[in-house]
């Protein structure tokens, strides 16, 4: 049976009286690359937190490698340097993350508050820097970059910690083409497929790129588990959760199709 | 493409939204093009951002000691050299500092000239007041050191990228807490700049006629509390990205400054300079 990263039983969540997350149930295994899709609103950035130790579920609980990830045991020092080493998280909007005054200062901020000594810090930003292709933007404010660059220096940010779980907010909103296949690139890549990844997203056209399971949810519940192409292939699921949509097109001689649209899987007549 | 580079509009004309969306502008573009001067190949470019902040505390140092006028304007020639070495426009200097410095350290030396004791050169017509030569030594020695030692501070700050200078202030002491919150304030100034150039632009655009006060001041208050919202939404959401990359409340600094051989030879000249001074009084 393989390991477990994280465990969720029955986690309800609310904000401001509205039910965010409703009975969670799942298991994430080590080394699993699990994409949650859902449309706006559904609940998968409030997952991410969650599994992020941002924020605690009002009830139900979580096991993160082993242990229960409580808000009492985050108060722990050791346990909330360990936690954090382990785990990171990109967010949805990077000018939430870029909090730093240069590029420099941003990779080395996670790696400072870990205490690891100068020399290492200065050794892994270059290498980092080296990895991800940004060396040149080394110097430059946040507000210099493209909205490109500053998804791939968030990326860097968190990378650079080696965690072992990876936890991205819709990794590729806002990117043009070029931009989202290297971020895909990068998160193929990451610790040669061998660490965990999660990643929120109602973009279908990268998940079966990026992942080998998918969680679909619906205002809050998971409704649905099984295999990208399981997932994908159930087009009345998807246009249930608002992750298709179907409308009409004219072609040539006035024929009217109703298709499901699916982006880059093509046409589905129905 | 970086938030800020579309084409700037910046006619004034028009009404109370044109003249904001044109001030914010002006504001992004003046901050932009400090950062270019700062990254530009120069002579002060050149060194270590800790040499350049105490070589320029030096300077000021010694204009704030000297007693000879012959002295101050020496080292506002010398600092005029470092401007043009460093590729600093002369104009953007006297347009930015010796303009405002010369009206208002000149009111305040105005009184010196008439009150000050000592051998007349000169008297006012009608008001007879005399305009003495002591009076007037006093009055060009305070323009003199208050135009050195702005000019000698604006030098600093173009031609050093503010997170360097901020880091650089850690040799003179200053706490890591404060350098962390200044950089945080100038990274996320920029993007509440363009979140309002936004507003206001998209505010214009459905606008047909001019704004009259009280609707100008209506649109003011309601942008304010726009961005106010959005600020502390961002401040909420910075925190948790900071909580998620394991900050404990603790705030730490680190740099990658490298001192060279012409950096220490910098310093070694400079000290060597403070040294003579104060042995022949300047």
């Amino acid at each position: 049976m393989p390991v477990a990263d994280f465990l969720l039983d029955r986690i309800v969540y609310r904000y401001d009286g509205i039910s965010a997350l409703d009975g969670i149930s799942t298991t994430i295994a080590r080394g699993q690359r699990v994409a949650l899709l859902g449309a706006n609103g559904s609940g998968k950035s409030t997952l991410l937190r969650l599994l992020d130790a941002l924020c605690f579920a009002d009830s139900g609980s979580i096991a993160a490698f082993g242990e229960p990830l409580t808000e009492a045991r985050m108060q722990d020092e050791n346990i909330a340097i360990a936690f954090r080493r382990r785990v990171g998280l990109v967010f949805q909007n990077p000018d939430v993350q870029l909090f730093n005054a240069t590029v420099f200062d941003e990779l080395a901020f996670g790696p400072l508050q870990l205490r690891w000594p100068r020399e290492m810090i200065l050794d892994r930003v270059a290498a980092t820097l080296a990895r991800m292709g940004i060396e040149h933007l080394k110097h430059r404010p946040p507000h210099r970059l493209s909205g490109g660059e500053k998804k791939r220096v968030a990326l860097a940010s968190v990378l650079i910690l080696e965690p072992d779980v990876l936890l991205l907010d819709e990794p590729t909103a806002s990117l043009d083409p070029q931009s989202q296949s290297r971020l895909i690139e990068d998160m193929i890549g990451w610790g040669g497929g061998a660490k965990t990844l999660v990643l929120a997203t109602h973009d279908l056209d990268i998940v079966e790129d990026v992942a080998d399971v998918c969680l679909v949810m619906q205002q809050g519940r998971l409704v649905a588990e099984g295999t990208p192409g399981a997932i994908l292939g159930d087009h009345a699921l998807l246009q249930r959760c608002g992750l298709i949509h179907a409308h009409r097109h004219r072609h040539d001689g006035n024929v009217v199709h109703l298709h499901h649209h699916l982006h880059r899987r093509g046409h589905t007549e129905s | 493409m970086p938030e800020h580079s579309f084409v700037a509009h910046r006619h004034r004309q028009g009404g109370f939204l044109e003249g904001l969306i044109a001030d914010l502008l002006a504001l992004l573009e003046h901050a932009h093009r400090a950062e270019r001067l700062a990254g530009s190949p120069g002579l002060m470019q050149a060194f270590d951002p800790r040499v350049r902040l105490f070589g320029v505390l030096v300077l000021i140092g010694l204009t704030v000691q000297t007693h000879h006028l012959s002295t101050v304007l020496g080292l506002f020639t010398l600092m005029l050299a470092m401007a043009m070495l460093s590729r600093i426009p002369l104009g953007l200097l006297a347009r930015g500092i010796w303009i405002s410095v010369l009206f208002f350290t000149g009111l305040l030396a105005l009184p010196a000239l008439f009150l000050v004791p000592g051998e007349t050169i000169a008297r006012l017509p009608l008001l007879g007041w005399t305009l003495s030569a002591p009076g007037l030594a006093s009055a060009a020695m305070l323009i003199a050191r208050a135009l050195t030692t702005s000019s000698l501070a604006a030098l600093l700050i173009l031609t050093t990228p503010w997170p360097h200078l901020l880091k650089a202030l850690r040799i003179l002491g200053m706490p890591a807490v404060a350098i962390v919150i200044l950089g945080m304030t100038y990274r996320y100034l920029f993007l509440l700049l363009n979140s309002a150039l936004d507003l206001f632009t998209a505010r214009r655009s459905r606008q047909v006629g001019r704004l009259d006060a009280d609707q100008s001041r209506r649109l003011l208050v309601a942008g304010g509390g726009v961005l106010l919202g959005k600020s502390l939404q961002l401040a909420n959401d910075v925190y948790l990205a900071m909580l998620s990359r394991g900050y404990r409340g603790e705030h730490q600094t680190l740099d990658d400054f490298a001192m060279r051989h012409r950096d220490r030879a910098a310093l070694l000249g400079m000290l060597v300079a403070v040294a003579i001074a104060l042995a022949i009084r300047i």
